[in-house]
């Protein structure tokens, strides 16, 4: 019986997935605190409080995210493009194409079946099309970034944003917000601006098979269905993970090949 | 003859008045939400200060992002045309005219007959405009009018790694939180800035005298990071507010304008 876990550090929230035999145990996702080492600690407090186990049973834990290199307990750090891929892979084993939006960036990307890495692009240099983007919007809307994608739903008549740039669309919202417009019509022109610009990455990677999202941008059903009519594909869904917590899965996936692949494996 | 250019731009709005040649008056305000609001109020602070009338001016060419707007105008021009014209009768040695506005930043090529031969612009991205100082001023609390000479005190080169502002924002209310000096980061920004506008000057290829034009070019920080990142010494333009050359220009084309309508009466 080998328990492992994996712990994924990003801009804006901070995941850990701990594993046993392949399958989730415990879990937990925060808010990211200034302090990359303060936030990976928590949150893997709080996992191992969930799964009702202690860090001395994890027998090998790999850290991947923006901070990677600053989580004091790890045995090792990946890249979260490996991380993603691999997480990808075990929530949608059929995927080929992963699209993953972070808080600060968007990768786009095509796996194999072992959810290794082919093609791949990443705009981390813009914040639009990113994570950032939709958390700008949120703040000037004065809501959720959770309650985004359903505007998307409600709206009558979205409004378009003519910029791509963050700030000169950020302008736009203001004031589209001060003529009054409906905010549901707002938040789906936000929502379609965003997915307008992750089609560039997806496209650039020249999609096929199975499309699968990750990050927690993957919640937003109002992105996911433009984006859908955009790149004119659909994308996967599963229940049986958190798509935010991809990166963390295969960061656990990670590290128990690497028990297994020592030999280390007692049972 | 009295002739005027009104510029109205994203963030201020101008007027100059002009008398056969010589500036009579100019004035600038922050713009208003609605650009003719902006027109109309610069172009009575103008007249006021000389004591003349809408109806005792010739012919008014207007300018700027909300040039389409001014309701009081004869004719348009572009800014680049205005810039180039303006900077071209107050130096007529110049060749090149960077202007950073407040939501672009152009670069004009001269001809020798001060004619535009080559320009380009970014208007697509903040980063590299006025605005990006704006957002940052704001995050360091320091008035944007007192970052230039604020960053002058700057004793420790930082560097910023992100151009998009989004980014910079964040990464400079890190340096904040690091205990960095407001000075330092404010240097290492114009320079941020001064690299991004440097590369699209430079795509056009950049032939001395070069000047920069706009309300940046008041600021010294960025104006010498833009000479340091040019490898130009650039020239300031003598006794004229860089921040009225696009409503200097476009008096300077309304005077054109108008000797050429009173030849065909």
């Amino acid at each position: 019986m080998i328990i492992v876990a994996g712990c994924d550090v990003g801009s804006l929230t901070s995941k850990t997935i701990i594993m046993k035999n392949r399958k989730i145990i415990g879990s937990s996702i925060i808010k990211s605190k200034p302090r990359p080492g303060d936030s990976a600690e928590l949150v893997m407090a709080e996992a191992l409080a969930s799964a009702g186990i202690s860090k001395g049973d994890i027998e090998y834990c790999i850290g991947t995210g923006y901070g990677r290199e600053k989580i004091p307990f790890v045995n090792e750090a990946v890249s979260e493009i490996s991380c993603h891929g691999k997480g990808a892979r075990w929530m949608m084993p059929t995927a080929e194409t992963v699209i993953d939006i972070g808080g600060q960036d968007c990768k786009t990307m095509k796996i194999d079946k072992d959810g290794n890495i082919g093609r791949f692009t990443t705009n981390d240099k813009c914040a639009s099309g990113t994570g950032r983007f939709l958390e700008v919007m949120a703040k000037v809307l004065n809501v959720d970034i959770d309650e985004l994608g359903k505007m998307s739903l409600k709206a009558k008549d979205p409004v378009t944003l003519a910029s791509t740039c963050t700030v000169w669309a950020q302008a736009d919202v203001i004031k589209y917000v001060n003529s009054g417009v409906p905010i549901e019509d707002i938040g789906a022109g936000i929502n379609t601006a965003m997915a307008g610009r992750v089609a560039i990455l997806v496209n650039a990677v020249k999609p096929e098979g199975d499309i699968f999202m990750t990050g927690g941008v993957a919640k937003n059903v109002g992105v996911l269905t433009t984006l859908e009519k955009i790149i004119g594909k659909k994308i996967k869904k599963t229940r049986k993970a958190d798509p935010q917590m991809a990166g963390a899965i295969g960061a656990a996936l990670l590290s128990l090949d690497k028990v297994s692949g020592n030999g280390r494996r007692t049972k | 003859m009295i002739v005027a250019g009104c510029d109205i731009g994203s963030l201020t709005a101008k007027a100059v008045i002009m008398e056969n040649g010589k500036v009579l008056s100019d004035a600038f305000i922050r713009v208003k939400t609605r650009p003719e609001d902006s027109a109309n109020e610069v172009m009575q602070m103008a007249l006021d200060k000389v004591g003349l009338t809408m109806d005792e001016i010739d012919y008014i060419v207007g300018t700027g992002y909300g040039r389409k707007q001014i309701p009081f105008v004869d004719g348009v021009e572009s800014e680049i045309s205005c810039h180039a014209k303006g900077a071209f009768k107050v130096m007529p040695s110049v060749r090149m005219v960077i202007d950073i506005g407040g939501q672009d930043a152009k670069a004009t090529r001269l001809d020798d007959s001060g004619m535009v031969a080559r320009y380009i612009y970014n208007d697509k991205c903040a980063s590299g405009t006025g605005r990006f100082l704006e957002v940052m001023a704001e995050a360091l609390e320091v008035p944007l009018e007192e970052i230039g000479s604020h960053a002058a005190q700057s004793k420790e080169k930082l560097s910023i790694s992100n151009q998009c502002v989004i980014f910079a924002e964040t990464e400079v209310i890190s340096l904040v939180n690091e205990g960095k000096e407001t000075a330092d980061i404010l240097d290492a920004l114009h320079h941020s800035l001064a690299k991004r506008v440097a590369s699209l000057a430079r795509s056009i290829e950049v032939n001395e005298d070069v000047v920069m034009t706009g309300g940046v070019a008041k600021n010294a920080g960025v104006f010498n990071a833009l000479s340091e990142a040019l490898n130009v010494k650039m020239k300031s333009l003598d006794g004229v507010d860089p921040q009225i050359m696009g409503a200097l220009g476009a008096a300077l084309f309304a005077e054109e304008r108008s000797d050429a309508s009173h030849k065909v009466v």
